[in-house]
Protein backbone atom coordinates (compact mmCIF):
# COMPACT_ATOMS: atom_id res chain seq x y z
CA UNK A 1 0.00 0.00 0.00
CA UNK A 2 3.14 1.98 0.74
CA UNK A 3 4.53 1.28 -2.33
CA UNK A 4 2.12 2.69 -4.81
CA UNK A 5 1.15 5.77 -2.50
CA UNK A 6 4.78 6.52 -3.07
CA UNK A 7 4.85 5.81 -6.70
CA UNK A 8 1.65 8.09 -7.24
CA UNK A 9 3.42 10.92 -5.29
CA UNK A 10 6.42 10.70 -7.14
CA UNK A 11 4.95 10.57 -10.22
CA UNK A 12 2.75 13.38 -9.53
CA UNK A 13 6.23 15.10 -8.48
CA UNK A 14 7.61 13.77 -11.32
CA UNK A 15 5.27 15.82 -13.95
CA UNK A 16 4.72 19.10 -11.77
CA UNK A 17 8.61 19.73 -11.71
CA UNK A 18 9.41 18.82 -15.10
CA UNK A 19 6.41 21.48 -16.00
CA UNK A 20 8.35 23.92 -13.61
CA UNK A 21 11.80 22.95 -14.78
CA UNK A 22 10.79 23.65 -18.70
CA UNK A 23 10.18 26.62 -17.74
CA UNK A 24 13.34 27.65 -16.22
CA UNK A 25 15.21 26.12 -19.18
CA UNK A 26 14.40 29.47 -20.90
CA UNK A 27 15.42 31.87 -18.57
CA UNK A 28 18.92 32.53 -18.24
CA UNK A 29 20.81 33.89 -21.55
CA UNK A 30 24.17 35.15 -22.65
CA UNK A 31 24.78 38.02 -25.46
CA UNK A 32 28.03 39.54 -26.09
CA UNK A 33 29.57 39.64 -22.49
CA UNK A 34 27.11 39.68 -20.65
CA UNK A 35 24.71 37.61 -19.02
CA UNK A 36 20.87 38.06 -18.86
CA UNK A 37 18.56 36.75 -16.78
CA UNK A 38 14.99 36.87 -17.71
CA UNK A 39 12.34 37.80 -15.57
CA UNK A 40 9.51 35.53 -15.35
CA UNK A 41 6.31 38.02 -15.41
CA UNK A 42 6.93 40.35 -17.69
CA UNK A 43 9.76 38.75 -20.22
CA UNK A 44 12.17 41.75 -19.91
CA UNK A 45 16.06 41.04 -19.65
CA UNK A 46 17.91 41.98 -16.62
CA UNK A 47 21.64 42.39 -17.10
CA UNK A 48 23.24 40.28 -14.68
CA UNK A 49 26.19 41.52 -13.17
CA UNK A 50 27.33 39.21 -10.52
CA UNK A 51 28.35 36.80 -12.83
CA UNK A 52 29.98 39.34 -15.67
CA UNK A 53 31.98 40.66 -12.95
CA UNK A 54 33.29 37.44 -11.50
CA UNK A 55 34.37 35.97 -15.01
CA UNK A 56 35.38 39.22 -16.10
CA UNK A 57 37.53 40.44 -13.07
CA UNK A 58 38.50 37.54 -11.27
CA UNK A 59 41.79 37.44 -13.02
CA UNK A 60 42.88 41.17 -12.09
CA UNK A 61 41.53 40.91 -8.65
CA UNK A 62 42.33 37.57 -7.17
CA UNK A 63 45.10 36.48 -9.72
CA UNK A 64 43.68 33.25 -9.81
CA UNK A 65 42.25 32.14 -13.09
CA UNK A 66 39.60 29.45 -11.52
CA UNK A 67 37.07 31.40 -11.12
CA UNK A 68 35.18 28.71 -8.95
CA UNK A 69 37.97 28.97 -6.54
CA UNK A 70 38.04 32.70 -6.21
CA UNK A 71 34.64 33.14 -5.23
CA UNK A 72 34.86 30.16 -2.84
CA UNK A 73 38.22 31.00 -1.25
CA UNK A 74 38.27 34.95 -1.62
CA UNK A 75 35.02 36.55 -2.47
CA UNK A 76 32.99 34.43 0.62
CA UNK A 77 35.99 32.87 2.13
CA UNK A 78 33.78 33.47 5.42
CA UNK A 79 31.50 31.27 3.81
CA UNK A 80 33.53 28.74 3.44
CA UNK A 81 35.22 29.30 7.32
CA UNK A 82 31.76 28.45 8.54
CA UNK A 83 31.65 25.38 5.88
CA UNK A 84 34.70 24.28 7.54
CA UNK A 85 33.41 24.50 10.72
CA UNK A 86 30.05 22.56 9.43
CA UNK A 87 32.31 19.52 8.89
CA UNK A 88 34.48 19.76 12.08
CA UNK A 89 31.05 19.88 13.84
CA UNK A 90 29.85 17.17 11.97
CA UNK A 91 32.75 15.24 13.01
CA UNK A 92 32.85 15.89 16.40
CA UNK A 93 29.24 14.65 16.72
CA UNK A 94 30.07 11.37 14.65
CA UNK A 95 32.64 10.38 17.30
CA UNK A 96 30.40 11.82 20.36
CA UNK A 97 27.80 9.62 19.28
CA UNK A 98 29.55 6.43 18.59
CA UNK A 99 31.79 6.68 21.99
CA UNK A 100 29.52 4.64 24.10
CA UNK A 101 28.19 2.08 20.84
CA UNK A 102 29.44 -1.89 21.60
CA UNK A 103 32.35 -2.60 19.97
CA UNK A 104 31.87 -6.25 18.37
CA UNK A 105 35.16 -8.12 17.65
CA UNK A 106 34.19 -9.49 14.46
CA UNK A 107 37.26 -9.38 11.96
CA UNK A 108 37.26 -10.39 8.12
CA UNK A 109 40.38 -11.10 6.63
CA UNK A 110 40.51 -9.28 2.94
CA UNK A 111 41.77 -11.05 -0.08
CA UNK A 112 45.08 -10.81 -1.44
CA UNK A 113 44.19 -8.33 -4.45
CA UNK A 114 42.75 -5.90 -1.93
CA UNK A 115 45.57 -6.25 0.11
CA UNK A 116 48.39 -5.74 -2.66
CA UNK A 117 46.75 -3.09 -4.85
CA UNK A 118 45.34 -0.86 -1.93
CA UNK A 119 49.72 -0.99 -0.65
CA UNK A 120 50.24 0.10 -4.15
CA UNK A 121 47.40 3.01 -4.76
CA UNK A 122 47.92 4.46 -1.50
CA UNK A 123 50.56 6.68 -2.42
CA UNK A 124 49.57 7.25 -5.31
CA UNK A 125 45.95 8.83 -4.00
CA UNK A 126 48.11 11.06 -1.41
CA UNK A 127 50.16 12.45 -4.05
CA UNK A 128 47.18 13.37 -6.19
CA UNK A 129 45.23 14.71 -3.13
CA UNK A 130 48.18 16.82 -2.44
CA UNK A 131 48.04 17.96 -6.21
CA UNK A 132 44.76 18.52 -6.41
CA UNK A 133 44.46 21.17 -3.25
CA UNK A 134 48.00 22.61 -4.29
CA UNK A 135 46.60 23.72 -7.76
CA UNK A 136 43.83 24.91 -6.50
CA UNK A 137 44.22 27.95 -8.30
CA UNK A 138 44.81 26.88 -11.51
CA UNK A 139 42.90 23.47 -12.28
CA UNK A 140 39.40 21.87 -11.64
CA UNK A 141 39.35 21.15 -7.64
CA UNK A 142 41.10 22.31 -4.44
CA UNK A 143 41.37 21.73 -1.01
CA UNK A 144 37.59 19.80 -0.26
CA UNK A 145 37.89 17.27 -3.60
CA UNK A 146 41.70 17.15 -2.76
CA UNK A 147 41.09 16.24 1.40
CA UNK A 148 38.60 13.59 0.44
CA UNK A 149 40.53 11.28 -2.39
CA UNK A 150 43.55 11.45 0.66
CA UNK A 151 40.73 10.67 3.29
CA UNK A 152 39.67 7.47 0.16
CA UNK A 153 43.18 6.31 0.37
CA UNK A 154 43.09 5.96 3.98
CA UNK A 155 39.42 4.26 3.51
CA UNK A 156 41.24 1.89 1.12
CA UNK A 157 43.84 0.77 3.41
CA UNK A 158 41.30 0.40 6.37
CA UNK A 159 39.21 -1.99 4.09
CA UNK A 160 42.18 -4.18 3.17
CA UNK A 161 43.54 -4.62 6.81
CA UNK A 162 41.89 -4.68 10.02
CA UNK A 163 44.57 -3.78 12.14
CA UNK A 164 45.25 -0.56 10.10
CA UNK A 165 44.69 2.55 11.55
CA UNK A 166 45.59 6.30 11.69
CA UNK A 167 46.72 7.78 15.19
CA UNK A 168 44.37 9.83 16.87
CA UNK A 169 46.90 12.54 17.46
CA UNK A 170 48.33 13.03 14.79
CA UNK A 171 45.17 13.43 13.28
CA UNK A 172 43.59 15.91 15.47
CA UNK A 173 47.06 17.99 15.63
CA UNK A 174 47.06 18.07 11.47
CA UNK A 175 43.45 19.39 11.61
CA UNK A 176 43.28 21.91 14.52
CA UNK A 177 46.64 23.22 12.88
CA UNK A 178 45.39 23.60 9.73
CA UNK A 179 42.09 25.74 11.05
CA UNK A 180 44.73 27.52 12.94
CA UNK A 181 46.29 28.44 9.99
CA UNK A 182 43.42 29.53 8.01
CA UNK A 183 41.73 31.74 10.58
CA UNK A 184 45.11 33.10 11.16
CA UNK A 185 45.53 34.03 7.37
CA UNK A 186 42.34 35.82 7.48
CA UNK A 187 43.42 37.53 10.80
CA UNK A 188 46.72 38.60 9.19
CA UNK A 189 44.26 39.74 6.07
CA UNK A 190 42.76 42.27 9.11
CA UNK A 191 45.84 43.57 10.30
CA UNK A 192 47.79 44.14 6.56
CA UNK A 193 44.66 45.04 4.13
CA UNK A 194 41.72 46.44 5.38
CA UNK A 195 39.36 43.09 6.00
CA UNK A 196 39.04 39.78 7.66
CA UNK A 197 40.51 37.27 4.89
CA UNK A 198 40.96 39.68 2.30
CA UNK A 199 44.66 39.35 0.09
CA UNK A 200 47.85 40.66 1.55
CA UNK A 201 50.24 39.43 -0.66
CA UNK A 202 51.34 40.54 -4.37
CA UNK A 203 48.97 38.10 -6.75
CA UNK A 204 51.85 37.54 -8.98
CA UNK A 205 51.78 36.52 -12.36
CA UNK A 206 48.18 34.43 -13.42
CA UNK A 207 48.34 31.42 -14.42
CA UNK A 208 51.67 30.56 -12.63
CA UNK A 209 51.52 28.08 -9.37
CA UNK A 210 53.01 31.00 -7.04
CA UNK A 211 50.36 33.27 -7.77
CA UNK A 212 47.08 34.31 -6.47
CA UNK A 213 48.27 35.49 -3.18
CA UNK A 214 46.73 34.47 -0.20
CA UNK A 215 44.34 31.67 -2.21
CA UNK A 216 47.08 28.25 -2.23
CA UNK A 217 48.03 28.99 1.20
CA UNK A 218 44.54 28.76 2.62
CA UNK A 219 43.30 25.87 -0.08
CA UNK A 220 46.16 24.02 1.47
CA UNK A 221 45.03 24.55 4.86
CA UNK A 222 41.68 23.11 3.81
CA UNK A 223 42.63 20.31 2.28
CA UNK A 224 44.93 19.19 5.09
CA UNK A 225 41.93 20.00 7.34
CA UNK A 226 39.34 17.99 5.21
CA UNK A 227 41.82 14.98 4.86
CA UNK A 228 42.09 14.23 8.60
CA UNK A 229 38.75 15.47 9.55
CA UNK A 230 37.19 12.72 6.93
CA UNK A 231 40.26 9.89 7.82
CA UNK A 232 38.74 10.82 11.59
CA UNK A 233 35.14 10.25 10.47
CA UNK A 234 35.52 6.90 8.42
CA UNK A 235 37.62 5.36 10.95
CA UNK A 236 35.25 6.52 13.75
CA UNK A 237 32.98 4.48 11.55
CA UNK A 238 35.18 1.31 11.07
CA UNK A 239 36.34 1.27 14.67
CA UNK A 240 32.71 0.15 15.50
CA UNK A 241 32.44 -2.48 12.74
CA UNK A 242 35.44 -3.85 13.50
CA UNK B 1 18.91 29.79 -27.58
CA UNK B 2 19.95 25.95 -27.70
CA UNK B 3 18.19 23.42 -25.72
CA UNK B 4 19.71 20.29 -25.95
CA UNK B 5 21.79 20.42 -23.52
CA UNK B 6 19.93 21.63 -20.95
CA UNK B 7 16.83 19.64 -21.49
CA UNK B 8 17.89 16.31 -20.73
CA UNK B 9 19.39 17.96 -17.22
CA UNK B 10 16.41 19.12 -15.78
CA UNK B 11 14.70 15.56 -16.46
CA UNK B 12 17.64 14.08 -14.63
CA UNK B 13 16.73 16.89 -11.78
CA UNK B 14 13.18 15.52 -11.94
CA UNK B 15 14.02 11.99 -12.02
CA UNK B 16 16.30 11.91 -8.96
CA UNK B 17 14.13 14.32 -6.94
CA UNK B 18 11.36 11.71 -7.69
CA UNK B 19 13.12 8.91 -6.84
CA UNK B 20 14.41 10.36 -3.88
CA UNK B 21 10.39 11.42 -2.85
CA UNK B 22 9.54 7.50 -3.44
CA UNK B 23 12.01 6.19 -1.62
CA UNK B 24 11.37 8.33 1.94
CA UNK B 25 7.84 8.01 1.15
CA UNK B 26 7.73 4.14 0.27
CA UNK B 27 10.61 2.53 2.26
CA UNK B 28 10.80 2.14 6.11
CA UNK B 29 14.22 1.09 6.66
CA UNK B 30 15.73 4.10 7.96
CA UNK B 31 19.27 3.62 5.80
CA UNK B 32 17.09 3.32 2.83
CA UNK B 33 16.02 6.96 3.34
CA UNK B 34 19.12 8.31 4.32
CA UNK B 35 20.09 7.04 0.80
CA UNK B 36 16.52 8.45 -0.99
CA UNK B 37 17.77 11.84 0.83
CA UNK B 38 21.31 12.06 -0.45
CA UNK B 39 19.74 11.09 -3.92
CA UNK B 40 17.05 13.95 -3.74
CA UNK B 41 20.21 15.85 -2.72
CA UNK B 42 21.98 15.25 -6.22
CA UNK B 43 18.96 15.96 -7.39
CA UNK B 44 19.01 19.79 -6.01
CA UNK B 45 23.41 20.01 -6.93
CA UNK B 46 22.11 19.43 -10.16
CA UNK B 47 19.49 21.72 -10.67
CA UNK B 48 21.74 25.10 -9.53
CA UNK B 49 24.56 23.57 -11.20
CA UNK B 50 22.11 23.65 -14.86
CA UNK B 51 20.54 26.56 -13.73
CA UNK B 52 24.05 28.42 -14.12
CA UNK B 53 24.93 27.17 -17.26
CA UNK B 54 25.22 29.19 -20.50
CA UNK B 55 25.35 27.65 -24.23
CA UNK B 56 28.49 26.59 -25.59
CA UNK B 57 29.90 28.00 -22.13
CA UNK B 58 33.08 26.21 -20.88
CA UNK B 59 34.11 25.74 -16.90
CA UNK B 60 34.92 29.13 -15.49
CA UNK B 61 39.24 28.87 -15.63
CA UNK B 62 40.58 31.62 -18.06
CA UNK B 63 41.68 30.44 -21.35
CA UNK B 64 42.39 31.71 -24.19
CA UNK B 65 40.44 29.66 -26.69
CA UNK B 66 37.44 30.49 -25.09
CA UNK B 67 35.29 33.09 -24.78
CA UNK B 68 31.92 31.99 -23.30
CA UNK B 69 32.52 30.44 -19.48
CA UNK B 70 29.00 29.35 -17.54
CA UNK B 71 28.09 31.29 -14.35
CA UNK B 72 30.96 30.31 -11.64
CA UNK B 73 28.62 31.27 -8.55
CA UNK B 74 26.08 28.05 -8.73
CA UNK B 75 29.45 25.63 -8.88
CA UNK B 76 31.08 27.64 -5.96
CA UNK B 77 27.62 27.36 -3.78
CA UNK B 78 27.30 23.55 -5.06
CA UNK B 79 30.68 22.56 -3.75
CA UNK B 80 29.65 24.10 -0.45
CA UNK B 81 26.26 21.89 -0.64
CA UNK B 82 28.45 18.76 -1.13
CA UNK B 83 30.05 18.89 1.73
CA UNK B 84 27.39 19.84 4.00
CA UNK B 85 25.55 16.66 2.24
CA UNK B 86 28.46 14.84 3.38
CA UNK B 87 28.68 16.10 6.77
CA UNK B 88 24.86 15.43 7.34
CA UNK B 89 25.17 11.96 6.19
CA UNK B 90 27.93 10.98 8.21
CA UNK B 91 26.60 12.40 11.17
CA UNK B 92 23.09 10.75 10.04
CA UNK B 93 25.18 7.12 9.87
CA UNK B 94 26.37 7.76 13.25
CA UNK B 95 23.03 8.26 14.96
CA UNK B 96 21.72 5.17 13.10
CA UNK B 97 24.27 3.12 14.27
CA UNK B 98 23.47 3.67 18.01
CA UNK B 99 19.95 3.53 17.45
CA UNK B 100 20.60 0.00 16.17
CA UNK B 101 22.22 -0.47 19.23
CA UNK B 102 19.46 0.31 21.10
CA UNK B 103 16.81 -1.32 19.39
CA UNK B 104 18.13 -4.07 17.19
CA UNK B 105 16.98 -3.28 14.16
CA UNK B 106 16.88 -0.42 11.46
CA UNK B 107 13.16 -0.63 10.64
CA UNK B 108 11.17 2.20 12.31
CA UNK B 109 8.44 1.08 13.91
CA UNK B 110 5.30 3.75 14.88
CA UNK B 111 4.22 6.90 13.99
CA UNK B 112 3.28 7.27 10.05
CA UNK B 113 0.04 4.45 9.68
CA UNK B 114 -0.88 4.00 6.27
Amino acid sequence: MRRYAGAAIAIIFFAFSIGIFMQLASYNDYEGSNYYYKNPVNGSLANESVPSHYVKETKNETGAINAVTAIVVEYRGFDTLGEVTVLFTSATGVSFLLYHVYKKLKKREANLILKEGSKLVLPFALLTGAYIFIHGHLTPGGGFPGGSIIASGFLLMMLAYPEFFVREKSLSYSESMAGSIFVIIGLLGLLFATSFLQNFIPIGKPGYLLSAGIIPLIYIAIGFKVGSELSSIVQKLKEVEK
Amino acid sequence: MNYALVTPCYIAVAALLSIGLYGVVSKRNLMKIFISLSIMETGVNLLLITIGYVPEGTAPIENANFTKYVDPLPQALVLTAIVIGLSVTALAIAMLISYYEKKGSLEYKGGMKW
